[in-house]
This record gives structure tokens, C-alpha cells and sequence, in this order.
């Protein structure tokens, strides 16, 4: 044999595919970690609180450790090459979140107002659910291209799903957003699912017109314009997220959408007007519908002045809100090392404060270095995602990849900015530590889908044999 | 596909940087004014999170916390006869805020005042828990205790001082309020504060009449114009005669002033003056001052200041910059001259202390919790209100007041007490009861002289002869400065 064959055709990418190993005792003792922290964690809200360690300290560990042991030994059977950081930072935010989630819980001011005090175990069912649906993505998405025949079927799906909370009698409006839906008394955001499915379809749609979007265009002024039909699709996904927003008046949701849709079609395309084409069509779409929809505009006008919703919030003016300016409060008290767990006061955030604002509840008792570690894990899981899509082989596994933690970065963003005042709130949560059925389901899918990636990405190519003289060749081959 | 990849990672890194960055400016740079903004309930929370520190009267708390059953404000302030401290402590409540010495001690009475920071440190790393520090006051309790019943069912004011430093004895305000009745933040709470408010009742018992209400002193501010004259050498000996015509005609004008009553008035000594309180003799003696010594020997004792911290802040007292007539009738304590019952108080207290008028203040001293003191307050001289000998003559007469004259019902056994009634006009054509005033001192066998005071009335139940500051005020004051001296005992 030549040497021409160990020209190092695979090693394009940063992660080496063959003879990579599996990492996978790397997972596991990142999550003994991921599951001993939020138990030390729930420990102390316990002693905070109640001066003892809380009684279901030891069922709470076992749980949460069970889960992850149980995912861990899925993903070491089903996806053995898998990426080893996802799964720890999910199982470490899901267990925060859970422990923030049950602090919250104890709040008298919380439980007089809804029925709360029992959100954390329905958030320990909702997790196990998840990771159920994780284990399910597993083991039958053997192969993640199985998806693209889906493609539009997913179109369809992605659609009912958006328009579901629009159905009168079924959607219900939270706060002013409507993007719930109300089904024997569980409240689901389809959205959360939505989001997955979209990214499939996406995925395939672009993967097969992704030559004639980047190769037929003219060149204008130095920017490349596509061909008139080729606008097709970017105007009927932003017609749609124009009418999310019109509809279900949430801006997080309509701009994850035609985020995760300009992102994907610059990945496909490699085509840089496509981002110029997308921040123009949103930023039009979005100051248009701001100026004429009411909601959507006392929306803006509350993050712009959070301190007069406060007052009018006060005077009880209906359809204002003080959970802006509490959140920012909660911020500021916590300061940079935060009052400790169990000791901040988030609870005067009263409605969903152990949802969209849960972030406020971690700023407050971590305090700036808390919250900002936090930011980073999650940074991390997308720059997992990322580097999956980096070593993905296929470009269908590159678009659903880059899609999936594209929209999981930009949800982070716009939630974590709504609640930190960055930009007008949403009605979205941050994945993993907030308190509801929907989006840790869905988010624990989406995990397991990027899981499935990675591992196809990174198993040893089954292909050439091994030839001993290859090895040696190798081994002489001057440098 | 990979270089759109790499592009997307640096916009997802810069996202989170975006996310970081914003973080550090809410919660380092912006973070203390969020945490302090007085709107964010977590600076309640914490300020009524530990009992709140005593404030004390004679070794004893008057004041106590006890801790609340319900909402996230754990302790809750109680005053022990919080109506007749009210005046001395003012309120602390959690839906209401603060005011006096609850509100200008509030570092020391929750414990964060910078010179505890010390002190907080110390504790926190032993583990103990934050408590608040004690304010010692320099009330009298029996003092108080004889003015507020003095005044009982009646609308008005005492203020008492100790001469020699300026302590106050005895702060009254009736009708009073109880502050424990507003202390926290329920539906009752806010009924009970609702009810006290002017709007609500027409006695205002929010005020601090002793403090923050004027009145026309009326003749007791003869006083500082028989100073004035004495100072300025209008007048040389308090028993030579004045030429006083009767009537007096007021300078610039035809109005013709009179007096009370037939007095023996004309060509008055000085003495004879302040003892029958003729209106005629003092009016003229306040012009032949004039308008600007009148206004300088009225500021020695106090008046025209607008920052007399005791430490809650006295409304201020003012002798007006008048023509020749309004100056003649601000002399005999009328016109737009106006005073509150601690400046009257503040009068007595000079001539009583040789003419040297002391500072007056209620806080004695400032305690941390475990009793250590932070800060004792000491006497501070205001002015040289007069000269040691005006202030001899200024005592002669006014202890001839009492001896023979209009305050003969403010004498006690065994000690020489000076003092000078009031009578008030007020209202448009001196149509309203007038108030009734009382300033006194007392002086022991010794030469000390322990305590002066000032008490007002503002319109008792009687007929309009009897108001008259002999008839109500000087047997408050009689039995304010008899407690005073009880104590000393």
C-alpha cells in the first residue's frame, strides 16, 4: 500500500474519528458529580430553612441518581462514542433546577398564592418522564438519518404543534403569551416540542436545497441575492414567526424559530447574506409588530421602564406586572456571592417564579459567581452541540446538530435576558431549570437526539480492515 | 460546512458573553442599588428581620419587639405607654415607615450602623446573631408621666429641660396616638394609622405639639423683651420706675393697646410689669428696642433657627422682621411672633442657668447590644442668651411672678420657683379660645435650679376668663417640676 491511503481524510474535523475513545468512565464520574452537587445543594436549603437536613434528602439522591445511572447505562450500550460532557451538565442543571425548584416550594408566600409546595415532585416525574423519552431516542433512533425521511411530516408537525395553542378552548393565555395549551389539566407548551421537530425539518428541507439556494444568485452590490423563488422558504418561515408573535404575542418564540432557521440556512448555504437577510427581516418584523400589537408593545414598554410596571403593578392597574423589577431586584441582592440557598427572597417574584424566573432565584442565592457558572454549563451543552455538528459526517447530522443547540442557545438567551433585563421577557424557560412537564421532556429529547449525533459521528469508521502495513507505514512516515 | 460551524460557535460564545456581561453589571455594578432601593421589600425584610434595639428612659426600655406571626416581617416594634412617648419616640412601623428617634436612630436601633460594622463582623463569625443596639435617653419617666396626666383630656404641650446641660426632661403631646396600634402591616394596622391622620381627626394627634407645633407665646415672651431691655440698657434697675403711658398707643398707628383687666401699669417698674403681665409697659419697651435688637436677643435664646436638632428636628420659632407697631405687639409675644413649647422651655432654662442657655437634647448616649457605648452626648453650650446679671434680675422678677403675681398656683414648698403666665390670642379677631401658657423653673435650696419648663394649653373645656395661663398650665408645670425634683432626691 501507498501512503496516498493514510492521506488523513477524516481528520478535517477537530475530533479524530478513528480510534477515538469511548469517554464513556469520563461520563460517569462527571456524574457522580452532577448528581452529588445538587444533593449537597438540596442539603443545604434544608439546614437554611429548617435548621435539618430536609427528610427527603436520602429518597431525592437516590432518585436523581437512579435516573442519571440508569441514562448513563443507556447511552453505554445504545451510543457507547457518545459526546460524555452532555448528558452530566443536563443531569447537573435538571438536579438544580429541581432543588431551586423545592426551595421554592417551602416559600409561605409562594403557597398562599397558587397551590404550590408540590411543584418539585411533579419536576422529579416530569425528569424521569424525560429521561424516559432520552432512553426511548436511544435506543430506536438507531441512526439519526433515519430522520430525514420525516422531513415533511416533521413540516406538518412543527406546524399543528405551533398552531395548537390558537385552538379556542385548547390554548390557554398565561400572563398575555399564548402559548400554552391545556390538556386534562396539564398545562403543555408546545413549543418546546415544536422546536425539535422543526429542526428535522429544517434539516432536510435544506440538506436537498441547499445547492440551489447557495449556487443560483446574483451578486449585488458585493452581496450575494438569491434567486426570487429561492425566497421562498425564508419568507413563508417568517410569515410564520411573524404570526407567532402576532398571535401567541411571545417574542422568545417567534425569534428562537427564525433564529434557528437563519442559522441553519447559513450553515447550509454558507452564503453570509442569508444572516444579513435574517437580522433584517427580524428586526422589521419585530419593531413592526411592537409598534402596532398592544401586547407585545406594554411588553417592551415594561422592559423598558420595569420600575413604572412596578408602580402600576402597585396601583393595581390590570395587565402590568411587578415580576420584572422583582427578578432585578433578586439580581441586585444577591450581589456577587449571592445570600446562600434558602436565604434570598426570590419568592416576592410570586407568579411562575419557579419557572420563567427561576434564574432570578439562582442569581439571588449564587450570586454573581453562581449564576455565572451557570451560564457557562449551559455555554458548554451548546458548544457540545456545536462540536457535534462539527464532527458529524453527513450534512443532515451537521443542520440538525448546529439547529438543535443553535435553538437551545438562542432560548437561553432570550429567557435569561428577559429575566436579567437585557430584552423584553418572554414567556419561554431557561431548559433544564425551570419547573415544567414540556420543556424537560422536550429538552431531554433533544439532548438524546445530539447524543445519538455525536455517537454516529464519532464510532470508529467500521470500514477498512485493518492492514498491519498500514500501521507500519505509519509508524516510518517521515514528518 | 465547517467554516459557517465555527462561525455560528463564536456567535452562541458571544451570546452567553453577552448573558455574562449583563449579569456583572446587574448584580456588581448595580447591585447595591438595587439591594438598597427602599422600594425592594428585602431592605424591610431585613431591617424588621432581628428584634428591634430599646429605647430607654431611666434604666428602663420603653419600648420592646415582639415577633410577628404571620408575612415575611419577622419582629414587630411595642411601645409600653406608647401614647405618652409617643412625642419622645415617634413610630417604627413596617407598613408605615419611621419619624423621630425611631427613624434618626434606626442604625442603632437595627444594628447597622457603620460603628456596629465591627462589632456585626465579630459576631458573625462566632455565629451570633445580629441585634440591635440601645438608645439612652434624657427623659425623665416621672417628669413625663406628671405632664401627660397634667394635660389629661386637654389639647397642648410640655416641654421640660435640666438648665445646667440642655437634657430634656419631659416631651408631652396630647391628644397622642399610640404607635403600637400601626406597628405592622395588616388590615388593622392600617385602619388604626388611618384614623390618627389630620384628615381623619381634627386634633391631628400626629403632632408633636412640643416640638413641631407654634404658638404665639403671648406673654410669656415678656421675658425676652424684659432681656432685651435689660441688655440694652433701656431700663437700669427692675424696680425703677418706666414711663409707661396707659393706654399705649402702638407707634405709626391709632390703635390704642390696653391691658387685662385694670392693672396698675402706668409708669411701671419693670418688676411690677412682668408680675401684673402688662401689655402696655412691654409693648413700648419692645419698640424702644426696635425691630433689629429685638430679633438679636430673640435668636440668643433660640428663635430664627431652622436647625435646632434635638436630635428630631423643633419646628422653627420666629420673631419677624416687623414695623414699628407689629414689633410692639411681637414684644408682648403677639403678632407674627410664633414659638414651640421647647423654645418657651428653652427661655426658662437660660434664665434659670445665669443667662447660659444650653443645647437641648434627648439622646444621652448611643449602646451596642452588649451594652458598650458607642456614643454619650455632651452638653453643649447654644448661646450667652443674656449676661449673668440680666439673668439675676430676669430670675427676681419672675420669681415675684409666682411669689404675688399672675403664677401664684405654681408655687411649691421649700423651693423658689420663677416662672410666667401666658394667655394667647389668637384666631381672626382673637376670636378662638386662646391658649394658655406656662413657663417656669425651679431653684433648690442650694442655687441649682434642676428643671424649666413650658406648658401649653390650647383650648380647655372653660369659659374664656379661665383659660389663663395661671389657672391651667402652671399647676402642670408645678407638678412637672415637683417630679423632677422628686427624682433628684
Amino acid at each position: 500500500m501507498s501512503s496516498t491511503t493514510n492521506t488523513p481524510t477524516h481528520h478535517t474535523s477537530t475530533i479524530g474519528s478513528i480510534g477515538a475513545p469511548s469517554r464513556r468512565n469520563t461520563e460517569l464520574a462527571l456524574l457522580v458529580f452532577a448528581v452529588v452537587i445538587p444533593v449537597f445543594a438540596y442539603a443545604n436549603v434544608g439546614l437554611a430553612l429548617n435548621e435539618q437536613v430536609p427528610s427527603g434528602l436520602l429518597s431525592y439522591g437516590l432518585g436523581l441518581g437512579l435516573l442519571a445511572g440508569v441514562a448513563h447505562l443507556v447511552v453505554r450500550k445504545f451510543a457507547p462514542y457518545a459526546d460524555p460532557l452532555l448528558l452530566p451538565l443536563a443531569t447537573l442543571l435538571n438536579g438544580l433546577g429541581l432543588v431551586a425548584i423545592w426551595r421554592l416550594d417551602q416559600s409561605k408566600l409562594l403557597q398562599r398564592i397558587h397551590q404550590a409546595g408540590t411543584a418539585a415532585p411533579r419536576q422529579l416525574l416530569y425528569t424521569a418522564l424525560g429521561i424516559a423519552l432520552f432512553i426511548v431516542v436511544l435506543i430506536f433512533l438507531k441512526d439519526h438519518r433515519v430522520l430525514q425521511r420525516y422531513t415533511y411530516i416533521s413540516m406538518v408537525g412543527a406546524l399543528f404543534l405551533l398552531l395548537l395553542p390558537l385552538v379556542p378552548g385548547l390554548g390557554q393565555n398565561i400572563y398575555g403569551a399564548k402559548i400554552w395549551i391545556s390538556v386534562a389539566g396539564f398545562s403543555i407548551q408546545p413549543g418546546e416540542f415544536a422546536k425539535i421537530v422543526l429542526a428535522i425539518f429544517f434539516a432536510g428541507y435544506l440538506m436537498v436545497k441547499r445547492d440551489a439556494l447557495a449556487l443560483a444568485s446574483r451578486r449585488v452590490l458585493g452581496v450575494y441575492l438569491p434567486r426570487g423563488r429561492d425566497l421562498g422558504p425564508i419568507i413563508v418561515v417568517w410569515a410564520i414567526s411573524i404570526l407567532i408573535l402576532v398571535f401567541e404575542t411571545d417574542l422568545g418564540t417567534s425569534l428562537l424559530f427564525f433564529g434557528m432557521f437563519v442559522i441553519m440556512l447559513y450553515v447550509a448555504t454558507e452564503r453570509t447574506s442569508w444572516i444579513f437577510f435574517g437580522l433584517l427581516m427580524s428586526s422589521v418584523g419585530a419593531v413592526g409588530v411592537a409598534s402596532i400589537e398592544p401586547h407585545v408593545k406594554m411588553r417592551v414598554q415594561a422592559w423598558l421602564d420595569p420600575m413604572h410596571e412596578y408602580a402600576l403593578s402597585q396601583q393595581g392597574v390590570p395587565g402590568h406586572s411587578e415580576q420584572a423589577m422583582q427578578a432585578l431586584w433578586a439580581f441586585g441582592s444577591g450581589g456577587t456571592l449571592g445570600t446562600g440557598w434558602g436565604q434570598g427572597h426570590s419568592e416576592l417574584i410570586k407568579f411562575a417564579a419557579n419557572s420563567d424566573f427561576i434564574l432570578a432565584t439562582f442569581g439571588e442565592e449564587l450570586g454573581l459567581a453562581g449564576l455565572m457558572a451557570l451560564l457557562l454549563i449551559y455555554g458548554l451543552i451548546v458548544e457540545r452541540g456545536v462540536r457535534t455538528a462539527l464532527a458529524a459526517r453527513d450534512p443532515f447530522g451537521k443542520l440538525l446538530a448546529i439547529g438543535l443547540s443553535g435553538a437551545f442557545a438562542l432560548q437561553v438567551f432570550v429567557v435569561a435576558g428577559g429575566v436579567m433585563g437585557l430584552i423584553p421577557l418572554t414567556g419561554m424557560t431557561m431548559p433544564f431549570l425551570a419547573y415544567g412537564g414540556s420543556s424537560v421532556i422536550a429538552n431531554w429529547a433533544l439532548i438524546g437526539i445530539l447524543l445519538r449525533i455525536s455517537d454516529t459521528a464519532r464510532r470508529p469508521a467500521p470500514a477498512p480492515a485493518t492492514n498491519p502495513d498500514a500501521e507500519m507505514t505509519q509508524v516510518v512516515r517521515p514528518s | 460546512m465547517n467554516k459557517p460551524l465555527r462561525r455560528i460557535a463564536i456567535f452562541c460564545g458571544l451570546l452567553v458573553l453577552t448573558l455574562l456581561i449583563r449579569d456583572n453589571w446587574l448584580q456588581y455594578v448595580k447591585a447595591d442599588d438595587l439591594a438598597t432601593d427602599d422600594k425592594n421589600r428585602r431592605v424591610n425584610i431585613a431591617r424588621y428581620a432581628t428584634p428591634r434595639g430599646d429605647i430607654i428612659v431611666g434604666g428602663k426600655a420603653i419600648t420592646g419587639s415582639v415577633e410577628n406571626t404571620s408575612g415575611d416581617f419577622k419582629y414587630k416594634r411595642t411601645w409600653k405607654d406608647g401614647a405618652m412617648w409617643a412625642p419622645v419616640t415617634g413610630y417604627s412601623s413596617q407598613a408605615f415607615g419611621a419619624n423621630q428617634l425611631e427613624a434618626l436612630e434606626d442604625g442603632i436601633l437595627t444594628g447597622n450602623d457603620d460603628r456596629l460594622f465591627f462589632r456585626n463582623t465579630l459576631d458573625m463569625i462566632t455565629g451570633k446573631k445580629k441585634e440591635g443596639g440601645s438608645v439612652v435617653t434624657t427623659l425623665n419617666a416621672a417628669a413625663q408621666k406628671a405632664a401627660y396626666e397634667g394635660l389629661g383630656n386637654n389639647k397642648g404641650a410640655v416641654a421640660a429641660l435640666d438648665p445646667a446641660t440642655g437634657k430634656i426632661l419631659a416631651l408631652v403631646s396630647t391628644p397622642s396616638y399610640d404607635p403600637s396600634k400601626f406597628a405592622g402591616n395588616t388590615d388593622d394596622d392600617a385602619k388604626a394609622w388611618n384614623a390618627v391622620q389630620k384628615k381623619n381627626d381634627r386634633d391631628d394627634p400626629m403632632l408633636n405639639r412640643a416640638l413641631r407645633e407654634t404658638y404665639p407665646p403671648g406673654s410669656t415672651f415678656k421675658v425676652v423683651t424684659a432681656a432685651a431691655a435689660l441688655e440694652n440698657g433701656k431700663v437700669s434697675g427692675i424696680d425703677d420706675k418706666t414711663d409707661s403711658p396707659l393706654p399705649y398707643q402702638l407707634p405709626d398707628s391709632r390703635t390704642e393697646l390696653k391691658n387685662e383687666g385694670n392693672i396698675p401699669c402706668e409708669n411701671a417698674t419693670l418688676r411690677i410689669a412682668l408680675r401684673y403681665s402688662c401689655n402696655t409697659v412691654f409693648a413700648k419697651l419692645s419698640d424702644s428696642v426696635g425691630n433689629e435688637k429685638m430679633i438679636e436677643q430673640a435668636e440668643k435664646f433660640g428663635f430664627n433657627n431652622k436647625k435646632l436638632d434635638t436630635p428630631v428636628r423643633a419646628a422653627q420659632s420666629v420673631y419677624p422682621e416687623d414695623n414699628r407697631p407689629q414689633n410692639a405687639m411681637d414684644g408682648i409675644g403677639q403678632a407674627s411672633n410664633t414659638a414651640t413649647p421647647l423654645q418657651m422651655a428653652m427661655v426658662a432654662s437660660a434664665v434659670a442657668n445665669d443667662g447660659k442657655l444650653m443645647q437641648p437634647y434627648m439622646v444621652d448616649q448611643l449602646r451596642a447590644s452588649n451594652l458598650d457605648v458607642i456614643e454619650t452626648t455632651q452638653p453643649k453650650q447654644f448661646s450667652q442668651a443674656v449676661s449673668s446679671e440680666t439673668a439675676q434680675k430676669l430670675q427676681q422678677m419672675m420669681e415675684t411672678v409666682v411669689k404675688e403675681g399672675t403664677g401664684t398656683k405654681a408655687q411649691i414648698d421649700g423651693v423658689t420657683v420663677g416662672g410666667k403666665t401666658g394667655t394667647a390670642q389668637h384666631g381672626l379677631n382673637n376670636s378662638e379660645k386662646p391658649y394658655a401658657w406656662f413657663i417656669s423653673y425651679a431653684k433648690l435650696s442650694d442655687g441649682s435650679s434642676p428643671v424649666a419648663v413650658a406648658v401649653v394649653v390650647e383650648d380647655g373645656a372653660a369659659n374664656r376668663d379661665d383659660i389663663t395661663g395661671g389657672g391651667l398650665a402652671a399647676p402642670i408645670a408645678k407638678a412637672v417640676m415637683e417630679a423632677v425634683i422628686g427624682t433628684k432626691k
